[in-house]
């Protein structure tokens, strides 16, 4: 994960292009300038980069289910909830499942959770459009290359998907 | 069984918050009823859900904005309704 340029996700764990789920893990660095401020002696992730966290692993579920012809953008976040801290070195496991894919939108579910234990959770909608630049088109399956995502239409990963999303 | 109207009128109402009386089948979603873009996707999800159908917001937009369909068509409700009833006998058919 590197705060400073917004690149939330490390890896991708599993995928599931027919359930239309992705799982990511993400490992909040050690140090960062973020935690000078946010909050010196006791240094947080701050929410905000929580619930963006889950809006790029949908947004990298979306983009994949796409292949990539359309870029989605953030347009709200709903029940979004910060359950616990989350602080330097932990690693934040988010779940993503696209819940209905609408007509220039979508709208997905995400989770992230800590050694298990539910952090954050949120409905997520997606506004989808035309690529504005190519540029961020590459950027984006750069990206996805850098995080692993498959490209084939395989189902990659064996984490047990009992449990996920229980809590939305 | 509730009409289609019906069903959009509620939808509406519990979404953006306006009065349930305040909608009628003449209104304009957006001129009359205030509702911005960001609003009618949630409007969309929710009407998408309960009809089980897919509103083709992207080429109604598209077409309004080539001045080859006006406002009126897609977003005063009773038209709207008409739309959908039509998303849903295609399905059917």
């Amino acid at each position: 994960m590197r705060l400073e340029y917004f690149q939330m996700i490390d890896k991708v764990v599993e995928l599931d292009l027919e359930a239309r789920t992705l799982r990511t893990a993400n490992t909040v660095p050690c140090e960062s300038p973020i935690f000078e401020g946010h909050f010196p002696g006791h240094p947080l992730l701050p929410g905000v980069l929580l619930f963006e966290i889950m809006a790029q692993s949908c947004g990298m579920l979306l983009l994949r289910l796409h292949n990539y012809d359309r870029m989605a953008f953030l347009a709200s976040v709903d029940k979004g909830k910060l359950r616990t801290f989350v602080v330097p070195g932990q690693v934040i496991d988010v779940f993503a499942r696209l819940e209905h894919d609408g007509s220039g939108y979508a709208r997905l579910k995400a989770e992230g959770r800590v050694d298990g234990k539910l952090v954050c959770n949120a409905d997520v909608t997606l506004k989808t459009m035309p690529f504005p630049a190519p540029e961020l088109r590459g950027y984006l399956l750069s990206t996805a290359e850098r995080i692993g995502m498959p490209m084939g239409d395989a189902v990659i990963g064996t984490a047990e998907r009992a449990g996920n999303l229980t809590h939305v | 069984m509730s009409t289609t109207f019906e069903t959009v009128a509620n939808i509406i109402a519990e979404t953006c918050d306006i009065p349930r009386e305040n909608i009628t089948p003449e209104s304009h979603a957006i001129d009359d009823l205030g509702i911005d873009s960001l609003d009618f996707l949630d409007i969309a999800f929710a009407i998408d859900k309960a009809f089980g159908i897919k509103l083709p917001l992207e080429s109604w937009t598209q077409e309004v904005n080539e001045g080859k369909a006006t406002t009126e068509q897609y977003f005063v409700l009773k038209n709207l309704c008409a739309r959908i009833d039509e998303l849903i006998a295609a399905k059917s058919a």
